[in-house]
């Protein structure tokens, strides 16, 4: 049934049920969806990406509410991923962050799909970069991505986003939030939501304070690509350390001596009411010309293709590695190293020999 | 990955609380589904909408004010409108016993009036879906 309601021709005719129908399809992880991704990976690559991303109850889903509702008066199509978690316990989720953008749900310029995290850590789901392919290939113009709320370390979202809003609220904590590590790093626009709350205008100052050191330590700059590099590279444990500091002197030397040393603005909305959402749009955009402009957005993708490609090759070897065959060859290789006749290391390469015969 | 069940949970009409959807919504959350749960004064446009975009399996919809022999059928008007024939549709909510019958020849596959168990609502959706799990 799900065959027949989808195809590339009809997602790319824009037909809701059948994009939802692949949404579906790559969330199950059906076999059968890569003919028809492969059939529109030629038509990708045109949508704006944007992340929203910030901690429980800051105003995420209201945010993207409005900042679809702006995107459509300039006339442009806009899709939603909104993901929320699942229960460890038992499977299920409540999606409710669709409550706040019921009112776009009869627009034929807007789709909106709600997405349990089924199991995987750092604020998306697995579904998410096949869904957004789906979507750009489906031709909508700016794809949002509302992670789930995040805490410190879910920062995922920097791999699939070409823009992230970090937003924040007033009352969460002290100045040494806005220092640690993480999830702070990662914002391309910051977004200090319930503006008309007491202590935003602290928190404002705080975020502030902390990009401006950024700046100062040489660890941050907008558009310099530096701040790029830090972003899409730093935050995350390299898969392989070497060549990850080779991509990230790679694009440092690329961008030293470039003039655009500006630093993420950090801007305050009352969402409910809708203030500040025109100027949080403006910066959205602003921000994707800069990229597309110097260059960094192909740079910025590239980088999140190789993350994303040597994830999905880590993951072969995995499953690989569950094959009988290979299951055996694993099973002796551990008891050889439980007996001492041989140690880790030896194994791990004996391992690898036998995992690149046979490829 | 396994198939996970998706259930629309929404309250179509003027009511002024959701409480019994939110008491639904919670027990198929428990009974491991996914539910997408849409909120107060929904049209039948926005619901049927909803469900395509969201690709679920089934269709919630609670009602109290009374206007459920008018919104429900809408909801399968507009649902045979878009060739839509493999989602399961239950209703529930202040629903008085002779609607039922009329309710259920428009194709509501079930009603759950005030005081079924909510085992009962999971067990109807498990074993009536359209789709294959």
């Amino acid at each position: 049934m799900d065959g027949s309601a989808t195809s590339p021709e009809l997602v790319r005719s824009g037909d809701q049920l059948a994009i939802a129908r692949l949404i579906s399809m790559v969330e199950r992880e059906d076999p059968s969806r890569l003919a028809i991704l492969k059939a529109l990976h030629a038509f990708g690559g045109r949508a704006h990406v944007v992340g929203i991303t910030g901690p429980p109850g800051s105003g995420k889903s209201t945010l993207t509410d409005k900042i679809v509702g702006a995107l459509r008066a300039q006339g442009r199509l806009v899709a939603v991923l909104a993901v929320d978690p699942s229960s460890p316990f038992t499977g299920g989720a409540i999606l409710g962050d669709r409550i706040r953008m019921q009112r776009h749900a009869t627009d034929p310029g807007v789709f909106i799909r709600s997405l349990a995290t089924r199991g995987h850590l750092g604020g998306l789901s697995r579904a998410v970069s096949e869904a957004t392919r789906v979507l750009d290939a489906a031709g909508y113009d700016d794809i949002i991505i509302e992670t789930v709320g995040v805490g410190q370390s879910e920062v995922d979202i920097v791999r699939i986003a070409d823009t992230v809003v970090l937003v924040s609220v007033p009352g969460l904590g002290d100045d040494i939030q806005a220092i640690k590590a993480g999830v702070m790093e990662i914002g391309d626009i910051f977004c200090v939501n319930k503006a008309d709350k007491d202590g935003a205008e602290r928190v404002v100052r705080e975020i502030r304070a902390m990009l401006e050191t950024a700046v100062l330590n040489g660890a941050a700059t907008r558009f310099s690509g530096l701040y790029v590099a830090r972003a899409t590279l730093g935050a995350h444990a390299p898969i392989s350390p070497a060549a990850d500091q080779g991509a990230f002197h790679h694009i440092a030397a690329q961008v030293s001596g470039h003039p655009n040393l500006e630093i993420p603005p950090v801007l305050t909305t009352v969402a409910e009411t809708g203030q500040g959402i025109d100027d949080l749009v403006k910066h959205i955009k602003a921000h994707e010309t800069a990229l597309t402009a110097t260059g960094y957005l192909r740079m910025r993708r590239e980088s999140n293709l190789a993350w994303e490609l040597g994830h999905a090759a880590a993951e072969r070897v995995l499953s690989a590695l569950e094959r009988d065959e290979r299951k055996e060859t694993v099973g002796e290789l551990s008891r050889a190293v439980l007996d001492k006749k041989i140690d880790f290391y030896d194994a791990l390469d004996a391992l690898e020999d036998a995992l690149t015969r046979s490829h | 990955m396994e198939r996970k069940i998706r259930v629309l949970v929404a309250k179509p009409g003027l009511d002024g609380h959701d409480r019994g959807a939110k008491v639904i919504a919670r027990a198929l959350r428990d009974a491991g589904m996914e539910v997408v749960y849409t909120g107060l004064r929904q049209t039948p446009e926005q619901i049927v909408s909803a469900s395509i975009q969201e690709d679920v399996d089934v269709i919630a919809m609670s009602i109290l004010s009374g206007a459920h022999n008018h919104l429900f059928p809408r909801v399968m008007q507009l649902l045979a409108e878009k060739s839509i024939d493999d989602v399961l549709v239950i209703g529930g909510g202040v629903i008085p016993d002779e609607d039922i019958p009329g309710l259920k020849a428009a194709g509501i596959a079930g009603v759950f009036t005030p005081g079924t168990p909510t085992t009962e609502t999971i067990e109807f959706i498990k074993n009536n879906l359209k789709r294959g799990i």
